[in-house]
């Protein structure tokens, strides 16, 4: 990859927080109370959409493997009120023992 | 060390192994040790990192791969006024902040229920964060050939896994769930006809539905 591709992408991936933080941030100080009940939902919005895409997501398609079973497993984990790290290994287990038992 | 503090840090070793993933795949797309570095330490947006190094990997153009990088950067921008307020009004202050606004400083910021908390938790988490992501990236550069693949480890299930336990706090209230099916069904939707990025943009506009259960409920 070139250093000018670098540099392109680390400008476009700050300026898109410095808007975020500056411009997007600023409109609530008009309509204060219809802004931040909107902005206090954009993490579940996204943080679902994260695990949704992570999960089925493969070269552009859906597809079903060894990732749902595993982050089933971490959800699983998470329900029964287990700490972070145990849900993050639970799930790279079970994803990573599916992968080994079907490549033998 | 206060239970955020230390929440920050668990997450940040987590993240770290994922780092070392992008380590390896950005070693086998060719890139340089001082190019890893860079991407880690300024772009510093995990998801458009993997983007980029992944379509370079596949072949694909620099401009295939920065144009993918962006569109999965453009949703740190909804993150602003989440966080915003965190930074106080000094400029200085705002600017330096925005560099950290990414996924897991919002999550671990927006779980907090008081605001100095919140700017505590994600100032530390940023810390945190960007150290170990830094040593995760350059280890799995440098490991690359000792690791082999990542995804044979399941590492690939380590970062939904992860956000799996960072949504739970937001399905609490009613708004929220419906927020989270709405964004996680968009999402999917959009997935086998937006290219990449852009299923996380729409899953965005989950929030009105949810908005609006949330003024009912008033």
């Amino acid at each position: 990859m070139s250093w000018t591709a670098i540099a392109v992408m680390t400008a476009g991936a700050y300026g898109f927080k410095v808007f975020g933080v500056f411009a997007l941030a600023r409109i609530g100080d008009r309509s204060a109370a219809t802004f931040q009940s909107l902005t206090a939902l954009i993490p579940a919005a996204l943080f679902a959409a994260l695990v949704a895409v992570q999960t089925l997501e493969a070269g552009g398609a859906l597809q079903i493997d060894a990732r749902l079973a595993g982050v089933a497993a971490g959800a699983l984990a998470v329900l029964r009120r287990m700490p972070f790290v145990v849900v993050v290994l639970v799930a790279m287990a079970v994803t990573g023992a599916i992968r080994w038992q079907t490549l033998g | 060390m206060p239970a955020h503090r230390r929440e920050g840090l668990v997450l940040a070793v987590a993240v770290g192994i994922v780092a070392a993933t992008f380590g390896v795949l950005a070693d086998a797309a060719g890139l340089s040790i001082p190019q890893v570095m860079v991407m880690s330490a300024l772009m510093f947006t995990g998801a458009s990192q993997f983007a980029a190094v992944s379509v370079i990997d596949a072949g694909g153009t620099g401009y295939t791969a920065v144009g993918s990088a962006l569109l999965l950067a453009a949703r740190n921008a909804l993150y602003g006024p989440v966080v915003a307020s965190l930074f106080g009004r000094s400029t200085a202050m705002r600017a330096v902040g925005s560099q950290f606004v990414i996924d897991e400083t919002t999550a671990m910021a927006a779980m907090q229920n008081e605001d100095d908390i919140a700017a505590d938790a994600f100032w530390w988490t940023a810390i945190w964060l960007w150290t170990l992501w830094n040593v995760g990236s350059v280890g799995g550069a440098l490991l690359g050939s000792v690791i082999g693949d990542p995804e044979a480890w399941g590492l690939d299930a380590a970062f939904p896994a992860a956000f799996v336990a960072l949504l739970a706090p937001h399905l609490r209230t009613r708004p929220g769930r419906v927020t989270a099916i709405g964004g996680g069904a968009l999402a999917i939707a959009a997935v086998p006809i937006a290219p990449a990025g852009v299923p996380l943009l729409v899953a965005s506009l989950a929030v009105l539905p949810g908005w609006l259960v949330h003024r009912r409920a008033l």
